[in-house]
């Protein structure tokens, strides 16, 4: 059953340099109980494609267009009162930073409590007696005594956990995960992703997973979207978007991951950085630092299209790539290779990827 | 534990900074021409030059000035502050008398400046750059520019004389009675109008600046309502920083309350401080220095202490 559906959602800001477009005619689905991702370098959109789910973006950030169906319902016509009953009840987040998203002059099982008695209608004790559960389902030890903490008496990776507690508390159907373990080392990271997985399998929650961490979105979502820049460039189910990228950027970000058994002296990255916002490049937002890139790339912005036909894509294709190698506006062809080590069901190891 | 060892030390500090308080205040005195003879003189033609110079000899005046400070810094520490010269009266028997007026008046205007200014911030705040903001920035610059004194005269003039509904002087009614209240009520605003202003600007930029901090965007994210985000999560928040300056605006309200009194004919101590100091009588003006410098001291330790009860963050150890 689709959860969510988002449909040609564009959000700009109206900063004094000029209006800069965020978030740029984007559609995509996630059906209940999934692990969605959403990867892209800093700037693509995501967290901001996030706070528009919750409707949370604040001036001069505003929606301009767009639908947001939750369960079949458009968020963006609710009320604000209809929307405040769905976030932290029905829509919950997980922050990037703990540290930052708890308030620090009230105590940890307080600011977890408060949501459970605001929308559940637990009386205190009730919700207290909940918190400290949740506290413990997310493995703070000895949650009951830890529940009168303050948000600096816990170590960073007991924030994250706490936060996590938070956005379980009322029970959604979606998680929304702003790059919820940048902030940890790797061992927590590691610890907190499982513990994400299973909680939502536990709840039956789909999770919106925002990262940058190709690694993450392996290990635990179903589809990936790929942004840049604001717009959607490919979106594939995990399988093909690792074995079969479309998407020339998609496979810039493959290869600049860092493998065990590694042979290259250095670390591939993609040449340049993200555009400003404010100033995105004409035609396809990556030709400036696409290898493939032709005359036509900065002239004519690629839609989104299924990559086999070249149909436009909507928000319930799995499969669509913006790239003008598609819609058959390219002279040459996307070469590269990938390359799979170890035991592989899907593919051939050196299989041409187109 | 530790906060009780915050305290002592504290207070054990309020020794050293009074006695700079003292000698500042006593090389200032000195500076200023005539003593209390010359004011005593002045007011009595018919003394003669050998009488002037025998009190001069009996009130010390005569000696250096290092013995005169000492002597009095004697006398101090076995609990006298000295005398009025031209009452003959004990200078704690007048701070006492004089001291309930002033915290009447000090606390009337401290109050009126924490209720006006601790709402009129979060609005502005929250109608951050709309019409609400710009009109109360512009009542707080007007608070913040009007002399009180000014003021104090302005309000004598309409609500005594235009709108008779005070006399232009209070009455000597009991300080501590109701009635009291209505006549505070126009010194009160009188200095507490400037502390209102900027405390009000103080209460604004902390809270605009709580506002964008993500625990608001978690707080939201949780569906709790406008309100509960800001009165709950912001404004605890943003009191920290007003906390310390509202109590460094004790220091504003005390020496406002030196002009205020003068302007409504107040029999506090301020009063009391200006009539010391054009009569030249040092030891009063030591006094009231020193009663004022130990005010201004405790109020700060309450802000140190209150910060800590505000923000769990902060631990004296």
């Amino acid at each position: 059953m689709t959860l969510l559906e988002i449909n040609d959602l564009t959000v700009n800001f109206y900063t004094e340099d000029g209006v800069v477009t965020a978030v740029d005619d984007l559609s995509y689905r996630i059906e209940s109980g999934e692990t969605f991702g959403v990867v892209g370098e800093s700037g693509a959109g995501k967290s901001v494609t996030a706070l528009s789910l919750m409707r949370l973006i604040e001036d001069p950030g505003r929606i301009e267009s767009g639908e947001i169906l939750f369960k079949g319902e458009d968020l963006l016509e609710m009320s604000e009162a209809e929307i405040r009953s769905v976030r932290g009840n029905e829509i919950a987040m997980i922050f990037q930073d703990a540290q930052t998203a708890l308030n620090p002059v009230y105590s940890v099982g307080e600011q977890i409590s408060e949501a459970i008695r605001h929308h559940l209608n637990y009386s205190d004790a009730e919700a207290r007696d909940r918190t400290i559960q949740l506290l413990d389902r997310v493995g703070i030890p000895d949650a009951e005594s830890r529940y009168d903490d303050y948000p600096h008496e816990f170590s960073g990776g007991m924030q994250q956990r706490a936060v996590i507690a938070m956005a379980l508390s009322c029970d959604p159907d979606l998680l929304i995960a702003d790059e919820p373990t940048t902030a940890l080392d790797v061992t927590t990271e590691a610890k907190i992703l499982d513990q994400i997985q299973d909680l939502a399998d536990e709840f039956d929650t789909a999770v919106q997973l925002i990262t940058h961490d190709l690694g993450v979105v392996a290990k635990i979502c179903e589809r990936v979207m790929v942004m840049y820049a604001g717009r959607p460039v490919e979106k594939a189910p995990v399988e093909d978007l690792y074995y079969d990228p479309k998407h020339p950027y998609t496979v810039g970000l493959m290869s600049s991951i860092p493998r065990i058994g590694d042979e290259r002296d250095r670390l591939q990255t993609i040449p340049g950085t993200m555009p400003d916002l404010v100033d995105v490049p004409p035609g396809c937002a990556f030709h400036p630092r696409c290898p493939y890139a032709e005359e036509s790339c900065a002239q004519k912005q690629p839609p989104l299209v299924d990559p086999e036909t070249g149909d436009a894509a909507t928000a319930a294709d799995d499969r669509a790539a913006a790239c003008l190698e598609y819609t058959g506006d390219l002279e040459g062809e996307l070469e590269f290779e990938v390359s799979v080590e170890g035991e592989d069901p899907l593919l051939e190891e050196g299989q041409d990827a187109r | 534990m530790s906060l009780r060892r915050f305290i002592a030390k504290r207070v054990l500090l309020i020794f050293p900074i009074l006695f700079g308080v003292s000698v500042i205040t006593f090389a200032l005195v000195h500076i200023t021409p005539g003593d209390p003879v010359d004011v005593v003189v002045a007011l009595n033609p018919d003394i003669s030059p050998a009488e002037e110079a025998r009190l001069r000899a009996r009130y010390g005046l005569n000696d250096p000035i290092w013995e005169q400070y000492l002597d009095w810094l004697v006398g101090v520490l076995q609990g006298d502050f000295g005398k009025v010269i031209a009452t003959d009266r004990a200078v704690s028997t007048v701070i006492v008398e004089r001291l309930p007026e002033t915290i009447a008046l000090g606390l009337f205007g401290w109050v009126f400046a924490v209720i006006i200014a601790v709402p009129a911030g979060i609005y502005a705040a929250v109608r951050k750059d709309e019409l609400g903001d710009h009109v109360s920035r512009f009542l707080a610059l007007s608070g913040i520019s009007i002399p009180n004194f000014w003021l104090g005269l302005m309000l004598i003039l309409v609500g005594a004389l235009t709108l008779n509904l005070w006399p232009v002087l209070a009455p000597r009614t009991a300080l501590y009675s109701p009635e009291m209240l209505w006549y505070l009520l126009l010194p009160g605003i009188t200095i507490g109008t400037a502390s209102a202003s900027t405390l009000m600007r103080i209460m604004r930029s902390s809270m605009a600046e709580e506002m964008n901090k993500e625990y608001v965007t978690a707080a939201r994210a949780k569906g709790l309502p406008e309100r509960t985000v800001v009165l709950k999560h912001v404004l605890r928040n943003s009191l920290i920083s007003v906390t310390t300056v509202a109590a460094f605006l004790t220091a504003s309200i005390v020496s406002g309350s030196v002009v205020v009194e003068q302007v409504f004919g107040w029999p506090g101590l301020g009063r009391a401080l200006i009539s010391a100091v054009s009569n030249r009588e040092i030891d009063l003006i030591l006094g009231i220095t020193l009663f004022i410098g130990v005010a201004i001291i405790l109020a700060n330790l309450v802000a140190d202490i209150l910060y800590a009860v505000l923000d769990p963050r902060i631990r004296y150890d």
